[in-house]
């Protein structure tokens, strides 16, 4: 006489296949991290919980060139993701306030470009565009390549986010005298902010954590931090990439979660 | 009337809980074959959900449902050969409507081919023939109403679900449907199961009604019985309008029963079981069942002053000031004879009830 | 990203700034078009220049390029055309690659999304949020995991080989299971988006409709839902093979030496001093219309759905 209460909406197995899913997903950067705080220098054996390798992360043999393709990294990103962050809040606000006009799918998929090529394409593209130019190779090459991609990624919230604002704010504000520009500076920038946030520190996690077109256009002499793990890795796993590369990981999931908190917190207003 | 031996739909002492809420207290309902049976009641009573679960989308915390004989309780709504019209019609958007026909028959095991012949029958029964290589939403909202019913009667189930099917349609279209509803009933011989809070709607298409409230069955009856002999405030108050007056029996005579209002006023009315001398409870009274008089007429007469008259089109409707500040309602029919019973605001005149119509209520 | 419902179109058209909209638009059109339009026209220039030897370009235009790509002319290249079909192998075998993840994808990612999205409603955002972290976690941190965890001497054999399931480690480096993983491992989060906002949209009254009509669960996965949540299957399908195809980490990483896929020879052209920048120009441009003439297709059956199932 018992049997299971009949739900349209479940199905076995697929709760079990998520369980899966999210294992797959994350297992793999947890051993990582686990094994970074080997206490040997195996990267077979677990033999105990050691800092050593985050120790030797800053001050061991590598630690030069870590430190410095560290410091090369944030330093493209707070500027890439600030420019880039600039750049989209502007066009949102021609995209989303500025009415109906016929190139408005196509901007769209001008600010979507960067996302719907393949990356190895857009790396090749503009490494042939800074030769062409004979632009030297280096920090600014990469820093333009990175405002570019950066784009479409602090787009995406901004603008979603500003859909969701109604202007009637901006209508009212207008109503009792503001300037246009003062609608947008005093009131819809402030609504904004939430997004603007959000979009700003996914681009930046986009800039800090760009292989590829980094790879293609940084010149010889300079390293970002994963142009500088890539080339450790090549010669070997050792645990102190395995240090840093944890380090970059934490890191990045500190920023995705702030980020994702501050565009929710904004939705309670 | 000797009762049936088997029941379409036999619902026996149903429970339904939501952890601590309760929605259905201990209903039994026995349904007839080639009936059509209706579930009134606001929403929050419960209706929807009984429906649900005789149709399988909803678990019977406690109690059984037989379909003809058969215990049904427990079976996926897939194993129940009875079929649902859903309130939004979920028809399925990718297909067209002949498809959507022809789903359920071709879902028991049938060749396509004969599920589409018949979708196809069905279809003309509806009149929608012609729609039959669209997509739904290529359709209106009553031809949709259609279609989901077509759908609904094509596999030829033992018993039909109807959930408020009615209630996105506008008017007009709503009173057409009724009646072609009733009549697809009695032309198909299926018992229909339908569920609306339209009072209005209920008496007019159904064989019987139960009228239900926070999960309890108020009263089962046809149309007459619910609304001529209410059984307590609630059947009385949501069927129609009434007047509702706080009594006390003071005495009796064979089965006659004196009742005496709050502001000193009586009236004399049925006796019912149960309720006896000394108990307090109400009397209802249709507005359409009292008159007012220039005159005394009767000795149970009670002296009032017109205070407004609404102008409703097929009646008047009047608001009767009594003594001690008690209203009365009043409907008149807008004809000759009645507009002779039609008095201006301020007017005095006497109130006089109808023999019988007067109904007492326990609570 | 969810299928075309980001159009960047509002719903009421508000028109606030409608005049300063050229010149709140103009910085983004000029970066775009400088920093990505243009160099992929310049790419498809330079696919029709010539070879310097040290990398770069000498402005001398010719087909060589996609004559090499295309065309085997023999040991001494002075023979006719005949296909040549190394380049093209590796085409082909990107795509199956690319193909084999996006299904696997599909079958973890579908049943994930569809989980997701029939979670109750205060909960799933916090699901979703789990599958999307990793995503944003560096792809190049990611595959070395995926390659720590692989390794002969790695986590995974020590556990099959030391809980005795298998007697010797098992070759998963450097082998098309390896790559497959990656691919499947790097683009997952992509699968499931675009499925869990189909789904969460869906009307699961239909699905109870369905099961009135006598439709087992497993029928109306496949004759309802599935065709009603088509379009966000197929997005999801398209972002993971899109990026699936023109990979590079993956397969340097994990496939090495014998698993070239499109990225890696691409990639190849540009390093060091045995490069041919025009050739990775070409098949840069052979990728890229690949890519464009898929997104073509379903940009049109998109526009398609929509006006067929308003």
């Amino acid at each position: 006489m018992a049997s299971r209460k009949f739900d349209v909406r479940r199905y076995p197995g697929f709760a079990q296949l998520t369980v899966l899913c999210l294992l797959i997903l994350y297992v793999p950067l947890l051993v990582v991290a686990v094994y970074s705080f080997n206490a040997s220098a195996s990267i077979i054996v677990f033999e105990g919980f050691s800092w050593r390798w985050y120790v030797d992360v800053f001050v061991g043999s590598d630690s030069a060139k870590f430190k410095e393709a560290a410091w090369n990294s944030f330093f493209i990103a707070i500027i890439a993701a600030t420019v880039a962050t600039t750049i989209a809040t502007l066009a949102a606000t021609g995209m989303v306030r500025g009415g109906f006009f016929r190139g408005r799918t196509l901007s769209f998929g001008l600010i979507s470009l960067p996302l719907m090529v393949p990356e190895i394409v857009t790396a090749v593209a503009t490494l042939i565009f800074f030769n062409s130019i004979a632009f030297e190779r280096g920090i600014m090459t990469i820093l333009l390549a990175h405002i570019a991609f950066c784009i479409p990624f602090a787009y995406l919230p901004i603008a979603a986010r500003m859909q969701g604002i109604e202007d009637t704010y901006e209508q009212a504000a207008q109503d009792l005298y503001a300037t246009k520009r003062q609608a947008f500076t005093k009131i819809l920038l402030p609504l904004m902010m939430p997004g603007i946030i959000s979009g700003y520190l996914l681009a930046f996690i986009i800039s800090l954590d760009d292989f590829i077109i980094t790879n293609f256009v940084k010149g010889a002499g300079v390293e970002t931090l994963p142009t500088a793990i890539f080339g450790a890795v090549k010669q070997g796993i050792r645990p102190n990439i395995m240090a840093i590369s944890t380090m970059l990981l934490g890191f990045s999931i500190v920023m995705v979660t702030i980020s994702y908190f501050v565009s929710k917190r904004g939705d309670h207003k | 009337m000797a009762e049936p031996e088997v029941y379409a739909i036999d619902v026996q002492n149903a429970v339904k809980r939501y952890g601590e809420f309760v929605a259905l207290k201990k209903i039994s309902l026995s349904i007839r074959d080639n009936e059509f049976f209706t579930l009134l009641g606001p929403s929050g009573c419960g209706k929807t959900t009984l429906l649900r679960m005789i149709a399988g989308f909803e678990e019977v915390t406690e109690g059984e449902i037989y379909l003809y004989g058969e215990e049904i309780e427990n079976q996926p709504p897939f194993k129940r050969p009875v079929n649902t019209v859903f309130q939004n019609y979920a028809l399925f958007p990718h297909m067209t409507v002949r498809e959507n026909v022809a789903f359920g028959v071709e879902m028991l095991g049938k060749p396509v081919s004969d599920a589409l012949k018949r979708a196809d029958e069905m279809l003309e029964l509806v009149q929608l023939t012609q729609f039959s290589a669209r997509k739904p939403s290529q359709l209106s909202g009553g031809q949709q109403q259609r279609v989901a019913l077509a759908r609904a009667l094509a596999p030829q189930p033992k018993v039909l679900l109807l959930d408020e099917p009615l209630s996105a349609l506008d008017l007009k279209l709503r009173k057409a449907m009724q009646l072609e509803l009733k009549h697809l009933q009695r032309e198909t011989g299926i018992t229909f199961i339908f569920v609306t809070h339209d009072q209005e709607e209920a008496l007019t298409m159904s064989d019987r009604i139960a009228v239900m409230s926070a999960g309890e069955v108020q009263q089962l009856g046809n149309a007459v019985d619910i609304y001529e002999r209410p059984k307590n405030r609630f059947v009385a108050d949501f069927i129609g309008e009434t007047n509702l007056i706080d009594v006390e029996v003071t005495s009796r005579d064979q089965d006659r029963v004196l009742c005496q209002f709050k502001n000193g006023l009586t009236l004399t009315c049925d006796a019912v079981d149960g309720i006896g001398i000394g108990s307090r409870g109400h009397i209802s009274i249709r507005p359409e069942r009292m008159k007012m008089r220039s005159e005394k007429v009767d000795d149970e007469n009670w002296q009032g002053k017109v205070v407004e008259n609404v102008y409703v089109g097929t009646d008047v409707q009047s608001i009767v000031a009594l003594q001690n500040d008690m209203h009365l309602t009043l409907r008149t029919q807008n004809s000759d004879t009645g507009k002779a019973m039609i008095f201006e605001p301020g007017t005095d005149v006497f109130v006089d009830v109808e023999v019988g119509s007067a109904r007492l209520l326990a609570d | 990203m969810a299928g075309g419902a980001a159009s960047g179109g509002s719903g009421a058209a508000s028109e606030t700034y409608k005049e300063a909209r050229t010149l709140l638009l103009m910085p983004a059109w000029l970066t775009l078009i400088i920093l990505v339009l243009s160099p992929v026209m310049l790419m498809l220039v330079y696919s029709f220049l010539t070879k310097e030897f040290r990398g770069g370009v000498i402005w001398d235009f010719t087909f060589a390029a996609y004559d090499q790509f295309f065309c085997d002319r023999g040991l001494f290249g002075d023979e006719g055309c005949t296909l040549e079909w190394t380049y093209i192998t590796i085409f082909w075998r990107s795509i199956w690659q690319a193909g084999l993840a996006t299904l696997l994808s599909l079958a973890i990612g579908f049943p994930t999304a569809y989980f997701i999205a029939t979670r109750p409603a205060n909960v799933r955002p916090l699901w979703v949020f789990l599958i999307t972290i990793p995503y944003w976690v560096n792809l190049l941190i990611r595959t070395i995991s995926m390659r720590f965890m692989m390794r002969e001497e790695g986590p995974i054999n020590n556990l099959l080989v030391g809980t005795g399931i298998i007697g010797e480690p098992l070759q998963m480096i450097n082998t098309n299971f390896a790559v497959q993983v990656g691919l499947f491992y790097s683009y997952l989060p992509f699968m499931v988006l675009p499925i869990y906002a189909a789904v969460e949209r869906y009307n699961f009254t239909l699905s109870e409709a369905a099961a009135d009509l006598y439709a087992s669960k497993w029928i109306t996965l496949r004759r309802v839902l599935l065709p009603t949540v088509k379009p966000g299957v197929i997005a999801g399908c398209i972002l993971v093979f899109v990026p699936s195809l023109g990979a590079f980490l993956a397969p340097d990483l994990l496939g090495g030496a014998k698993n070239f896929m499109i990225g890696s020879l691409i990639e190849e052209q540009f390093k060091g001093n045995a490069g041919n920048w025009p050739f990775g120009a070409a098949a840069s441009m052979i990728l890229l219309t690949m890519v464009l003439i898929m997104l073509m297709i379903y940009a049109r059956q998109q526009s398609r759905a929509n006006r067929g199932e308003a």
